[in-house]
C-alpha cells in the first residue's frame, strides 16, 4: 500500500497541535535532563582527566589521596598539614627525581586562589594531552612582589600587566584580613587553559612568606608592621609549602619513589599517581553519577507514558473517525499505523527538540558554569554516549508508540463501520 | 487488484446468499439472508426500524465484517476469498458509503476529504483519470452539483452544517464513480425540506455515475423515489435480535 498514511497523522497532529506541542515539550525536557546530565558526567571527567598531565606523583602531607589530589590541583578543600621545605628539598635530590614545583595554597585575591610556587611551574605544568603553560601577555613573576594571574582572573577583573593587585589571608571567597601593605605587580597573564589554572593567581614562594612576615598564627602581630621594602632583609627563604608536583627522569621509577616518599622518615608524607586517584574519585563519584542517570531515565519514562497517554485519551474520541477511514478502504494495518505515526513522531519531535534544549542551554549557561565552578560543558554534536541514550529513549518512544497503535487496532476491527458517538 | 468481474456486464452490485451472521458471544444469529441481489445500477430503499441489523448488513457487504456461513458478493466478486488488506483495498475501489452523522474527518478541509478515496484507492484514480478529468477538477464538478461553493470546500469539515457535511460526504462517496453507493441513514439529522433536496441531489447523482444506490431508512417516506423497496424484515429470516 503506497498510501501515505502521514498525510492523515500530520494534520491529524496539527489540528490537535496544542496538546501535540506539550506532549513534544515534556519529552523534550526529558530528554535534554537526560542527556545534559550525561554531558555533564562526561565533561566533568574529561575536564577533571585533563587538568594534570605529565606529573608523575604529587606530594603532600599524610591525608587521603583523593583529597591531597583535590586541594592540590583542583583547588577543591584545604590541606591538613604542610610540608616542611627539607623534604621538598630531600624529595628533589632523590636520584630519579627529575623535578619538583613546590605549591603553597592559604592565600587568595578576591574569591581566587593565590598559588606561591617557583618558575619551575611555568616550565613543567601540563594539562591535557601536555600542553604547557603559554603567557597572553607578560613573563613569569620574577621579583617577591610579581604575580602572574589566570585567564579567569584577568578576564573578570580586567587585569593587565603592570596593574597592582591585594592578596587576602585565607583561602575563602571573602576575607577580611588583607595583605594590603604589600600589594603584588601583575607581570604576566596567562593563556586561556580550562584548568583550575585560569583561576588563580601565581606567586614566587618567596612573597608569600613575604606577606606573613609580620604575621603569626593567621593574623597580624599587634604593633609589628614591616613595610615591602624593609621585607627584602629578611630570610624569606619558605620555611614549608602545602604540596608539590613530581617529575621523574623515568616513568619506570615511579613506585619505587613512590614508596620511598610514603615512608619518608622525617615526616609523614603521602605521594599518589594523579592517574590513579582519579580512578579512585571516579569510582566515588559514579554512584552519584548513577542516581543522578536513573532519575533522568525517569523522568523520560514519566514524559513518554504521559504521550502514550495523552494519545489513547485522545483515542476515545476518535473511534468513530477510525470508523470512517475503514469504511473508505483504510486497513487495521493503516490505522494502526496512523495512531502509531502520531505518537512516534512526538517521541522523535521530542528528542530532537530535547536536543536543541541542551544545546541552547549549554550554550547560555557553559560559559557561567565554567566560570563558577570549573566545569567545563562542551557545546556540539552529541558524544557516542549521548546518541546511545538517544537510540535508547527513541527506542522505548517508538515502543510505547505500538501501545496507542494497537489499541486503535483492536477498535477498528471490533468496531468495523459502525458509528459510535 | 482489480481483477475483471467474472461476468462485468451483468453482474449484480451486490448479491447475498444463504447468508448468515452471529455477533460473538450472541446467543442467535442477527441477519439470515437467503437471497438478495441489488442489480448494478439499481436504486433500493432498505427499510427497517432501528436495531435490525441495517449497520451489520452494510457491514457484511462492505467486507469489514465476516458472515459465519453464505458468501456476500460485490460488483461480481465474492468478498470471502479476499484477505485482509485486498478487500479493504477491493472496499475503496468499489462502495461509496454515506453515514447517518459525523461522516467526515474533522481535522481534513471539506475538499480533502473528498478526495479522501482517491488516496486509498487507485482503482477510483485511474476511474477519474479515465473520465479525462483530474480529481481537484472531479471535486468543483461534484461540489457544483451538490451546491456547494468553491470557499467552502477549503474550511474544516467540523465548521461546515450538518446539511453541508452530508452533501461533502455524498461528493465523498460519488468521487472516482463506484459501482455501489451506500447510505446508511444518511437524511436523519435533516429536517424535512432538506432530506428532500439531499435526496433529489443524491439519486440524481447516483443515476449520472451509473451507481447502484443501497438507501437505508427507517423512515418510509422516502421510499418513493427509489425503484424498489425492500423491508429488511421480509429477506432476514432471524428478525427481532439485537444490533
Amino acid at each position: 500500500m503506497k498510501f501515505a498514511v502521514w498525510h492523515l497523522t500530520w494534520r491529524s497532529l496539527l489540528n490537535r497541535r496544542l496538546t501535540a506541542l506539550l506532549t513534544v515539550i515534556s519529552v523534550a525536557l526529558a530528554v535534554a535532563l537526560l542527556l545534559g546530565v550525561e554531558r555533564l558526567r562526561h565533561d566533568a571527567r574529561a575536564g577533571f582527566a585533563s587538568t594534570i598531565s605529565g606529573t608523575d606523583l604529587v606530594v603532600g602531607a599524610r591525608s587521603g589521596p583523593v583529597q591531597l589530589l583535590l586541594y592540590s590541583v583542583f583547588h577543591i578543600g584545604n590541606a591538613t598539614n604542610n610540608v616542611s621545605w627539607q623534604s621538598i628539598e630531600g624529595i628533589a635530590a632523590l636520584p630519579d627525581v627529575d623535578w619538583v614545583v613546590p605549591i603553597a595554597l592559604g592565600d587568595s585575591h578576591r574569591g581566587f586562589r593565590v598559588v606561591g610556587t617557583s618558575t619551575a611551574y611555568f616550565e613543567h605544568y601540563r594539562y591535557g594531552r601536555g600542553h604547557g603553560l603559554e603567557f597572553a601577555a607578560g613573563q613569569p613573576f620574577a621579583d617577591i612582589f610579581d604575580a602572574v594571574v589566570g585567564a579567569e582572573v584577568a578576564e573578570r577583573f580586567g587585569y593587565r600587566v603592570g596593574q597592582q593587585i591585594i592578596v587576602s589571608h585565607g583561602a575563602g571567597e571573602v576575607s577580611f584580613a588583607h595583605h594590603d601593605d604589600k600589594p603584588f605587580t601583575i607581570t604576566g597573564v596567562l593563556a586561556r587553559t580550562g584548568t583550575p589554572v585560569d583561576r588563580s593567581v601565581l606567586v614566587s614562594l618567596e612573597g608569600i612568606e613575604a606577606i606573613h612576615v609580620d604575621w603569626v598564627g593567621g593574623a597580624r602581630m599587634p604593633g609589628v608592621n614591616i613595610a615591602a621594602e624593609h621585607v627584602r632583609k629578611f630570610d624569606l627563604s619558605p620555611k614549608s609549602v602545602t604540596a608539590a608536583l613530581v617529575g621523574l627522569k623515568s616513568r619506570v621509577a615511579v613506585f619505587r619513589v613512590q614508596r620511598q616518599i610514603n615512608t619518608w622518615a622525617d615526616e609523614p608524607l603521602l605521594a599518589v599517581l594523579p592517574g590513579a586517584t582519579l580512578q579512585e574519585l571516579w569510582g566515588v563519584i559514579e554512584i552519584a553519577e548513577r542516581a543522578l542517570l536513573a532519575v533522568s531515565a525517569l523522568v523520560v519514562a514519566v514524559g513518554l507514558a504521559g504521550l502514550v497517554a495523552v494519545v489513547i485519551a485522545s483515542l476515545g474520541e476518535r473511534r468513530r473517525e477510525l470508523a470512517i477511514l475503514r469504511a473508505l478502504g483504510a486497513s487495521p494495518g493503516q490505522v494502526f499505523r496512523l495512531l502509531a505515526l502520531e505518537s512516534a513522531f512526538l517521541g522523535l519531535a521530542g528528542c530532537i527538540l530535547g536536543i536543541m534544549l541542551l544545546s541552547a542551554t549549554v550554550l547560555v549557561v557553559g560559559p557561567w558554569l565554567e566560570a563558577s565552578y570549573g566545569l567545563p560543558l562542551s557545546a556540539g554534536w552529541p558524544t557516542p554516549a549521548e546518541w546511545r541514550l538517544l537510540g535508547a529513549v527513541l527506542a522505548v518512544a517508538l515502543l510505547a508508540s505500538l501501545v496507542p497503535g494497537w489499541r486503535a487496532y483492536r477498535y477498528s476491527l471490533a468496531d468495523g463501520m459502525t458509528i459510535r458517538i | 487488484m482489480n481483477a475483471p468481474p467474472a461476468t462485468p456486464a451483468v453482474a449484480p452490485a451486490v448479491a447475498l446468499q444463504q447468508l448468515s451472521y452471529t455477533w460473538p458471544r450472541a446467543t442467535a444469529p442477527c441477519l439470515l439472508i437467503e437471497d438478495f441481489v441489488l442489480a448494478a445500477g439499481e436504486r433500493v430503499f432498505l427499510h427497517g426500524p432501528s436495531g435490525s441489523g441495517k449497520t451489520t448488513l452494510l457491514s457484511l457487504i462492505g467486507g469489514v465484517l465476516d458472515p459465519q456461513a453464505g458468501s456476500v458478493s460485490v460488483h461480481g466478486q465474492v468478498l470471502g476469498p479476499l484477505r485482509g488488506g485486498r478487500r479493504d483495498r477491493f472496499r475503496a475501489d468499489h462502495i461509496g458509503f454515506v453515514f447517518q452523522l459525523f461522516n467526515l474527518i474533522p481535522y481534513l478541509s471539506a475538499r480533502d476529504n473528498i478526495l479522501l478515496p482517491c488516496r486509498f484507492s487507485a482503482a477510483r484514480r485511474a476511474r477519474v483519470a479515465g473520465a479525462g478529468t483530474t480529481p481537484a477538477a472531479e471535486v468543483a464538478r461534484l461540489a457544483a452539483r451538490l451546491d456547494l461553493d468553491g470557499a467552502l470546500l477549503e474550511r474544516p469539515a467540523a465548521e461546515l452544517s450538518v446539511g453541508q457535511q452530508q452533501r461533502v460526504a455524498a461528493a465523498r462517496a460519488l468521487i472516482g464513480r463506484p459501482p455501489l453507493v451506500i447510505a446508511d441513514e444518511p437524511t436523519s439529522a435533516l429536517d424535512a425540506d432538506r432530506q428532500r433536496g439531499f435526496l433529489d441531489l443524491l439519486l440524481a447523482e447516483c443515476s449520472a455515475a451509473a451507481a447502484a444506490l443501497l438507501f437505508v431508512s427507517h423512515d418510509a417516506r422516502l421510499a418513493e423515489r427509489f425503484d424498489r423497496r425492500v423491508a429488511l424484515a421480509e429477506i432476514n429470516r432471524a428478525g427481532g435480535v439485537q444490533r
